[in-house]
């Protein structure tokens, strides 16, 4: 009898603590993604919200009159420095800047994994470790020497311009912030695909050799093809990360027009007329954060399953 | 002058020798098995064949002209992966017009090429599906067609039905054989698996370590082994390699087998091969395939040696179509092949029959076939 009795008794105590474990787990999860939305809450609550809401209410109450006009003076209408003109314009400087850098970045990372995992040449693993190590490189020992090098293209498409009457885009902030950022993301994009295409079959480029496919056909007909998933995992990765910088940007493009949308923000942040607006600040804020979101949103779920695929492949 | 030749071919990787030598002549319309275990470089020769591993030494020469520094897609060569190696982005007729797409073959003209392909190898049905929607098979048969469609002088098949269940193996080995028959190409193919390599070769080069241990017929390489390590590699059961000791009566040759606690076996040879009288009183290694160490009835009729012994069974073995007998000779166990109704019991004596004009001896110090 008690033999019966006695794997029962067992069997319920192991399904009370798996409850109980995971009454933590879930417990402790949902605290952290209650933390993390705390914030994005205010924002966007307090973005809706009036002046007079924001100076006389609660932080995390819900806006009593909700109203649009805080987003609408951000993008259009408040003041960065002395212009004020709203953000609308380095919001354009910042796409202009992040889709070439993300897009030359990540097809030329492509293009390194490629090599460095299927047309092998001595040294290989050397050119790699030293690519990885651009990738521990900080921002900051970079930033006067990068000046020193941009400052000599600029001189370049000087001389350029008075030779040829066009400077082919040499020293405009844009362009030195897309090769910045470009020199600055190879290290991990080559990073991401040459783990990547490492687990890639080999005969599939052996086969393609045999049909007579040349290194940029295999490249661009075979590779390219097979890689959506890293592609997504590396543009998610490079968009954020470009979009996000404010070092680089203020560095090399911290004045001017042409000055990307994270340095506009902290200029609007920043600019000590009258009242703060917080509203506006909000609204400004989540304007910039609104890319980001939407990348994730869209790709999102490449992202996870491409951080897989290279994990259980490699 | 033979279709395709392989003079002195070495491969080196740093300080290792991957190829050590080889030299191999197909004729025209042949099909030559590389078989050996793993690591023994036949992968490595077929890829230096294909091309898509440099030579260190030596030529490579498809109709009389030296393929070796042309590039794989200039070699007239077509090639069948292990991993079938079709593209997945691409449907099948995509896979099978990849190569004629890159050598810029008109669209229409691909068009034609592919249902001729299709027809022959029945997947007409597949043609618009992806890779990833086939079946191991399918895959298999959409990865020769991708060869065939090309048409070549040389046909590469790299261990081409290793990923496939064993049922599957065997239908798809007929279809090849018959795909050779009907389209007269010569074919280079690599396996590890010694029957494939019997039932499909015309030639069969058994390597090891980099060397060709023998090249010929599937008949001279299962009848007439070089050395042990062919002896011992081709076939299934496995040659029984016994050792024994020669010892000379009169002017005939007996072979002696050693047994635990009972009186060795004497065969006597009426034939014994040349070689073998400088060996008497000698270790020999005495080789006898189970086919021929059989019970008295079973006997090939027409064998003109035939000796018998009364030996110890160990382990019976029914295997349907045969029963395997186990028995102990010179410390070692031997198989015997028997009647599928054969009367035997484990534990038990019986008489078997050696038939000694299949038999082959070895010099156990070289390794060699004495003849």
């Amino acid at each position: 009898m008690s033999a019966i009795v006695s794997p029962r008794a067992q069997g319920s105590n192991r399904i009370s603590t798996k409850t109980l474990n995971r009454i933590v787990i879930y417990g402790l999860l949902g605290l952290f993604a209650l933390f993390y939305l705390m914030p994005l809450f205010v924002m966007i609550v307090t973005s809706f919200k009036t002046m007079d809401e924001i100076q006389n209410g609660n932080m995390l109450a819900l806006p009593q009159h909700p109203t649009v006009e805080p987003w609408i003076k951000a993008w259009g209408g408040t003041c960065v420095g002395l212009t004020c003109a709203g953000i609308k314009g380095y919001f354009w400087n910042s796409i202009k800047m992040v889709v070439p850098a993300v897009l030359i970045s990540t097809l030329i990372g492509a293009l390194n994994g490629y090599v460095l995992t299927k047309w092998r040449f001595r040294g290989h693993t050397l050119v790699f470790g030293l690519m990885l190590f651009a990738c521990f490189i900080p921002f900051q020992a970079v930033l006067l020497p990068m000046a020193t090098i941009l400052g000599s293209i600029g001189r370049f498409g000087t001389t350029l311009q008075n030779a040829t009457g066009f400077r082919f885009g040499l020293g405009n902030p844009t362009v030195n912030l897309v090769f910045v950022h470009v020199v600055y993301g190879l290290g991990f994009t080559t990073l991401f695909f040459r783990n990547y295409y490492e687990a890639f079959p080999t005969e599939l480029v052996k086969a393609a050799q045999v049909d007579g496919a040349s290194f940029f056909q295999i490249f661009r007909r075979i590779m390219l093809p097979n890689s959506l998933p890293i592609f997504v995992v590396t543009v998610i990765f490079q968009f954020t990360n470009i979009w996000n910088d404010f070092l680089f940007a203020s560095a090399y493009a911290g004045t001017g027009d042409r000055m990307p949308m994270t340095v506009a923000l902290n200029n609007v942040v920043n600019t000590s007329t009258g009242v703060v607006e917080y509203n506006v600040n909000m609204a400004a804020a989540m304007i910039a954060a609104l890319p980001t979101l939407l990348v994730y949103v869209l790709a999102g779920r490449y992202f996870v399953r491409g951080l897989m695929a290279g994990a259980v492949k490699g | 002058m033979a279709f395709l030749e392989i003079d002195g071919l070495k491969k080196r990787f740093g300080t290792v020798d991957i190829l050590k030598g080889i030299d191999i002549d197909l004729d025209e319309g042949g099909f030559l098995v590389l078989v050996g275990p793993s690591g023994c470089g036949k992968s490595t020769l077929l890829n230096t064949i294909a091309g898509l591993e440099p030579i260190t030494q030596g030529e490579i020469r498809v109709d009389g002209r030296a393929i070796n520094d042309l590039h794989p897609s200039k070699r007239d060569i077509a090639m069948v992966f292990q991993s079938y190696a079709l593209y997945p982005n691409m449907t099948v007729a995509g896979n099978i017009a990849f190569g004629m797409e890159m050598r810029g073959v008109p669209a229409d003209e691909r068009k034609q090429a592919i249902d001729k392909v299709a027809k022959v190898l029945q997947i007409e049905h597949l043609l618009k599906r992806k890779p990833s929607q086939l079946s191991g098979g399918q895959r298999q048969r959409v990865a020769m067609g991708r060869a065939l469609v090309r048409d070549p002088k040389l046909f590469l098949f790299d261990e081409p039905l290793s990923n496939l269940d064993a049922k599957l193996r065997v239908d798809m080995r007929v279809e090849i054989k018959r795909l050779h028959a009907n389209t007269g190409k010569t074919i280079v193919y690599v396996t590890h698996d010694q029957i494939e390599a019997m039932t499909l070769a015309s030639k069969i080069a058994v390597m090891r370590e980099g060397e060709v241990q023998q090249v010929g017929t599937p008949a001279e390489i299962y009848n007439n082994p070089f050395n042990l390590f062919v002896a011992d590699f081709m076939g299934s059961p496995a040659m029984n390699l016994i050792p024994a000791t020669i010892r000379a009566e009169g002017n005939a040759l007996n072979v002696v087998l050693e047994r635990e606690a009972r009186a060795p076996i004497l065969l006597p040879l009426t034939k014994a091969p040349a070689g073998l009288s400088v060996f008497q009183g000698k270790k020999i290694i005495f080789g006898v395939r189970p086919e021929a160490l059989t019970d008295p009835d079973g006997a090939e009729r027409n064998a003109s040696t035939i000796a018998t012994a009364d030996c110890h069974i160990e382990v019976v073995e029914p295997a349907g179509s045969d029963t395997f007998a186990i028995t102990n000779l010179g410390g070692k166990g031997v198989v015997a092949r028997l009647r599928a109704d054969a009367n035997i019991q484990s534990g038990t004596d019986a008489l078997l029959a050696f038939n000694l004009s299949k038999a082959v001896f070895f010099d156990p110090a070289t390794e060699r076939r004495i003849v």
